[in-house]
């Protein structure tokens, strides 16, 4: 009966994960062994940390992450959580993080709009007033909302780290529009950009590269942060590290959810056991 | 089997009830007495296993409830807050929304097993109608719940099959207009959606309690597919409880455990990417596909080149499942007996698969890629398009044409009269009636008295996969 039902949500996985096959052009990600894959998976702190510093010092000059307030970073599980502070609200970490931000509020006094220091309640602030400003500051193009990104795009942090790291140089034959990055695991057709020299234009279509365009140029170089732990800033360290930060971001109960997942199958296993002994035991003279 | 009732009512406070409301007497003959055929195999599970997550269902739903904003500005991110910040928030939510699948699994393997043991015919028929109901009444409710978290498979999937009621000639375009709440999906398209989410589930609440009323009428079919003389009933049926308790109970749990590794280790496995980016309406997804549970009716849809005749085939896929008691000629019941209709009942359940499969695939690309063909019609030969019309062909043929003729024409294997006898030789005993039912060892479970007999010389009970 078990083997049954695997090799149903087997075929049920496979029917839906087939769309994803034909979703584009792009790379495969690349395949990144992080510390919370798997049932027993945990965030490895330091790096949830590291990840922070890349995100605020880089990444939130464009994208916000609206969904995640201060206190957030000081939760269970969370890249500042202290055990000496079970009440995230009381964590002088994400009160310091917290207070460094400029929020626009209203003055309760004259109604005029303010700026005042930030306090754990407070959501991470969008770094542009409203959409129309941040698309003419990008070209034209929306920096996307990080909050839910890893669950938003097939291969998750995954998917994140490779499109930090894959900006490599267009192959030649490739015209890049002025604005656009060619990168090789963005999904997109790149035919109508792909003539290669001296190949017949109704060859050329069997050898598009694969990728797309995208707006946002590389994001990250070398020694663009300084890691307070002395990890080196290599664009892999820290496109691998922004990757676990916006893992965590998008799935903060994610150890939580796994390790409840344990005990409740545990649990369940036992009590199967339990009542397949008083199957055995009320069916034991019974023909059937 | 519903005979007259053997509930005894002994506290005084029972006798005063039971002449007044006789509930306790109710849920004793349905769910403790009610003689059960005791050959049934782990198949036949699956009504419990749905009953459960019904229940689960609404009670995940009615909590969601509480913290959920019906509101197209708002959705999307009550959804996620809900997961964050509720407490268990994210708990509730990935069962409630893993459970839309584990609800289609197992209803697809209950109707499965209907099909296959034959259970829609006579005297069962009016248990498969109301079950059809069911079945319609959980696509519905499954359809506008996935709307609510207004993701882009939300919306441009809502845009999608709302605009099928578009196609229908001279009063589509109004009842559109009139389900929508406007010209496009928006505020009152999420607001109505909600409500009629939330109503639902009680519909089908309604309609299983009238399944169960229906099914307690003739009894349970069997594997066998024999009926049970009434007396034989001592022999051949074995009380509700707690011999069936305990199965079912067994199979729930089984049941849930698989639930739980998509729950607590990839509850996102069996939904789209695209829904956890929000919903925008000018921006449409690469390709837009239904959950896996929809896509062979999707597929079906998409296969027609004529938008309204797409959409009389997939109301038509389901409507045949509601005539099936009056094509299938057979008066054999259970395919055990039937080796012909059990190569074509297989045939089908492959058939279902690769729907499935199609309808998550782009119609234009090829089945067997780098393969010459040439266009038929509207389409290369080697294409999705063309292996969906094929499999709807089949779909359609199994109900109008194999079940209706392979009646007249097959030969069945021979059919035991009673399901004592194959249960018999099959444990390895020569049976005989047995002796009376001395409720000894389970006694206070089961009355004494309540006759339930049939006990023969074998130790070991066999079981069945």
């Amino acid at each position: 009966m078990r083997k049954l039902i695997t090799a149903v949500a087997a075929a049920v996985a496979c029917l839906t994960a087939a769309p994803a096959l034909a979703a584009g052009g792009a790379e495969h990600p690349k395949d990144v062994k992080y510390s919370f894959e798997g049932p027993f998976g945990r965030f490895d702190q330091a790096q949830l940390q590291r990840g922070f510093k890349v995100y605020q010092e880089v990444c939130a000059s464009c994208h916000s992450t609206n969904l995640v307030a201060y206190r957030h970073l000081a939760m269970r599980n969370a890249p500042f959580w202290d055990e000496n502070y079970p009440n995230p609200n009381e964590s002088p970490y994400a009160r310091t993080i917290a207070a460094a931000a400029q929020i626009p509020d209203i003055d309760s006094e004259t109604g005029d709009a303010i700026l005042r220091p930030g306090t754990v309640a407070d959501r991470i602030p969008n770094p542009y007033p409203n959409e129309a400003a941040a698309r003419g500051a990008n070209g034209g193009a929306l920096p996307p909302d990080l909050s839910v990104i890893t669950k938003a795009r097939h291969g998750g942090a995954d998917y994140i780290y490779s499109l930090l790291i894959g900006y490599p140089n267009p192959p030649r034959g490739l015209t890049v529009p002025a604005g656009q990055y060619y990168n090789k695991y963005y999904a997109g057709d790149l035919s109508s950009y792909w003539a290669p020299a001296g190949v017949e234009p109704e060859e050329a279509h069997d050898s598009v590269p694969k990728g797309g365009f995208l707006a946002m140029p590389p994001p990250l170089r070398e020694g663009q942060v300084t890691f307070d732990d002395g990890t080196p800033a290599t664009v892999n360290n820290m496109a691998r590290d922004v990757g676990a930060y916006l893992q965590w971001v998008t799935e903060p109960k994610l150890i939580e959810r796994k390790q409840t997942g344990l005990a409740v199958i545990i649990y369940l296993t036992l009590f199967a056991g339990l009542v397949y002994a008083s199957y055995r035991r009320i069916w034991r003279n019974v023909a059937h | 089997m519903s005979g007259h009732s053997t509930y005894i009512p002994k506290s005084g406070f029972e006798k005063w009830l039971d002449a007044r409301l006789p509930i306790i007497r109710l849920g004793y003959d349905a769910m403790v007495d009610y003689p059960t055929p005791r050959n049934l195999n782990y198949w036949w599970t699956f009504g419990g296993i749905l009953t459960v997550l019904l229940l689960t269902q609404i009670v995940t739903g009615v909590v969601l409830a509480m913290h959920y904003t019906a509101h197209v500005d708002h959705a999307f991110a009550s959804v996620e807050r809900i997961m964050r910040d509720v407490n268990y928030g994210w708990m509730i939510r990935y069962i409630h929304s893993n459970g839309a699948s584990m609800f289609f699994i197992a209803t697809y393997i209950h109707m499965f097993r209907g099909l296959y043991y034959g259970s829609y015919k006579a005297p069962r028929e009016v248990i498969w109608l109301l079950g059809c109901i069911l079945f319609f009444l959980l696509i519905a409710t499954a359809f506008l719940g996935y709307v609510l978290p207004w993701g882009q498979m939300s919306f441009h999937g809502a845009a999608v099959i709302t605009n099928v009621i578009g196609a229908v000639p001279v009063v589509g375009g109004s009842i559109l207009t009139w389900l929508q709440g406007g010209f496009a999906i928006d505020n009152p398209t999420l607001s109505r959606f909600f409500a009629l989410h939330y109503l639902m589930p009680f519909m089908i609440a309604g309609v299983v309690g009238l399944h169960i009323w229906a099914l307690h009428v003739p009894g349970n079919n069997n594997p066998v597919g024999v009926l049970i003389p009434q007396d034989l009933q001592r022999r051949d049926t074995v009380p509700f409880h707690p011999y069936y308790t305990v199965k079912d109970g067994f199979a729930i749990i089984v049941f849930l455990i698989m639930f739980s590794v998509f729950v607590f280790f990839n509850p996102n496995a069996l939904g789209h990417a695209d829904n956890y980016i929000p919903a925008n309406p000018l921006v449409t997804p690469a390709h837009i596909v239904p959950e896996w549970y929809l896509l062979p009716f999707y597929a079906m849809l998409r296969a027609v080149p004529d938008k309204f005749g797409g959409v009389i085939v997939m109301f038509a896929s389901i409507a045949v499942i509601f005539a099936l008691p009056w094509l299938d000629t057979s008066k054999v019941r259970s395919n055990r007996y039937r080796p012909v209709a059990k190569q074509f009942f297989w045939l089908f359940v492959v058939t279902t698969l690769v729907l499935g499969y199609c309808g998550g695939q782009l119609p234009d690309a090829p089945v067997i890629p780098g393969v010459e063909t040439f266009t038929l019609f509207d389409g290369q030969l080697n294409s999705y398009l063309w292996l969906t019309r094929l499999f709807t062909l089949m779909y359609f043929a199994y109900f109008l044409v194999v079940l209706p003729l392979l009646g007249l024409k097959e030969t069945p294997l021979p059919v035991p009269p009673t399901i004592s006898a194959p249960v018999l030789s099959h444990a390895g005993g020569d049976g005989g009636d047995g002796g009376a039912y001395g409720g000894s060892t389970h006694g206070g479970v089961v009355k004494p008295g309540a006759g339930y007999a049939g006990r023969p010389a074998v130790a070991e009970p066999e079981r069945r996969g």
